[in-house]
């Protein structure tokens, strides 16, 4: 294993336009499923007279927050089929958008430390095949060759009885995936706005025609709302309500090492999930905080929950050293899937409800939210994750899958 | 980390309680002649303000029993904490930016 060199930034990214007073379509929040909704509305559908607003600066929320895994073994085949897509749009993208975000097709564990987890995951990757996703069940001297720094004795506290592995699943470097996104679109007429907070929707009755801004009011024919952990603010201020609660989901990274780690581990039972980065760093993440808030900042307790547990799987973690900490608000819905689709008010569309895991999702929410804003009716990947599953009862209950406490 | 003060133990570390979601949602008066659209309402359809709101914690690892906290979402003040059998408090007066 050799650490990757960083690819070398292009000159020139995407233009820093002035707001105009009218767009065909707004999308509201430039992460990463803003700025794919804004490629894919371009690419797939040819409407290029598009804004996307970001209160801050591009991609500075939760896509500068997350520990960057992709992968798609979960359990239900709604979820199954959404993230596959997902998955087969990020091994092309590279090649499409002609940037290369380091992909990493490593591979992802997801371990099992009670009978239950086994059963769990036995089942998983029976559903997961079924699905045509790729999955493995290994148990602890197959875990243990395909990641020789995991702890596999019977002897901790919560012993790895096995694990699933997908070995297409790994990471991209988030940042420069939404450079790639930005450029892209901007370089097919988008128009990307930063420090445009949207504060008002304009309604003509109960069909959305634009929205208020802290830089003035921009008339739109129809608007998409992207914006993860505030989805539930801007959906307050259209006059309608989300299923969603926001929390703070919190991520560390250690100082720089030479390349120990060479897959993607995680764990539900003991709460950890762990990737080396390109350049050295450690990537880890835990669970959200058990209360709502909107601080991006989260409890001291939980990493100290996560430490313990990077540092029973993983005894070389004893002597590495904390860089930096930080937080990021996630939406959270009662079934732990997203939320893509219409809503009450006409014209206004929303992609949020994502909890811990949007960023492995990031091309398929765009692709589908596309869909979705350019046709008015769901694409049938999202069709089921409709706002009425709440009223119907038809959930998806991912909280197995979801591998993150929420 | 919050220090939460539970009504019958005095101030303690967030680690001894448990979250319980938002306070005063009440079971339907009439559950037989809700819709199904009342009934998502009251299973799925819970506030989520940005600034004070009031939950419930469960005093887990003390005495064991619920009570209601006003906290800030995005300052994570804690504002008051009151017995399920007390009224939602009048805010104290707004300091800062709040």
């Amino acid at each position: 294993m050799t650490a990757e060199p960083l690819p070398e930034h292009p000159d020139f990214l995407w233009r820093n336009p002035e707001p105009r007073s009218s767009y065909d379509v707004v999308i509201v929040g430039a992460g990463g499923h803003g700025l794919a909704t804004a490629y894919y509305l371009a690419e797939n559908h040819g409407i290029t007279n598009v804004a996307v607003l970001e209160k801050g600066w591009l991609a500075g929320g939760n896509m500068a927050r997350n520990t960057t895994i992709i992968r798609s073994n979960y359990l239900w085949d709604e979820s199954a089929a959404i993230y596959e897509h997902a998955l087969k749009l990020w091994e092309r993208l590279p090649a499409e958008l002609d940037y290369d975000f380091l992909f990493s097709q490593r591979g992802v564990l997801n371990l099992a430390h009670t009978l239950q987890d086994v059963r769990e995951g036995v089942r998983r990757v029976g559903a997961n095949r079924l699905n045509g996703v790729d999955a493995e069940w290994l148990e602890p001297e197959e875990v243990a060759k395909v990641c020789p720094i995991l702890n596999v004795s019977p002897r901790t506290r919560y012993p790895v009885l096995g694990g699933t592995f997908q070995p297409r699943a790994g990471i991209a470097k988030h940042d420069h995936v939404a450079w790639a996104l930005a450029r892209r679109a901007d370089a097919l007429g988008v128009d990307l706005i930063q420090g445009c907070e949207v504060t008002g929707f304009l309604k003509d009755g109960d069909r959305v025609t634009g929205v208020e801004t802290n830089r003035g009011r921009i008339l739109a024919g129809r608007v998409g709302l992207a914006a993860a952990g505030h989805s539930g603010v801007l959906a307050r201020l259209a006059g309608f309500r989300l299923p969603v609660q926001s929390h703070p989901l919190q991520a560390l990274v250690s100082e720089l090492h030479e390349p120990v780690h060479p897959t993607v581990v995680m764990s539900n039972h003991v709460h950890v999930y762990v990737s080396q980065a390109h350049k050295g760093e450690l990537v880890m993440g835990a669970g959200v905080d058990a209360y709502n808030g909107y601080g991006q900042r989260g409890s001291f307790h939980v990493i100290e929950q996560q430490m313990a547990a990077a540092v029973e799987l993983f005894p070389v973690f004893a002597r590495a050293h904390v860089l930096r900490t930080w937080g990021g608000i996630v939406d959270v819905t009662p079934d732990a899937s997203p939320v893509i689709g219409t809503t009450p008010v006409e014209n206004l569309y929303v992609n949020c409800g994502w909890g811990t895991g949007g960023f492995k999702a990031t091309p398929a929410a765009g692709w589908t939210f596309a869909h979705t804003i350019a046709t008015g009716a769901p694409h049938p990947l999202n069709a089921p994750f409709a706002l009425d599953r709440f009223t119907t009862g038809a959930l998806i209950d991912e909280h197995g899958a979801a591998a993150v406490a929420h | 980390m919050l220090l939460i003060t539970c009504p019958w133990c005095g101030p303690r570390d967030e680690t001894e309680y448990h979250y319980g979601g938002q306070a005063h949602v009440p079971y339907p008066e009439n559950p037989e002649d809700l819709s199904d659209a009342q009934w998502a309402e009251y299973v799925f359809y819970r506030d989520n303000p940005k600034g004070p709101f009031a939950e419930r914690w469960l005093h887990g690892i003390g005495c064991r029993r619920w009570f209601n906290v006003l906290r800030d979402t995005v300052t994570y003040e804690v504002l008051a904490a009151y017995r399920l059998d007390e009224p939602r408090p009048e805010l104290p007066p707004a300091g800062g930016d709040r």
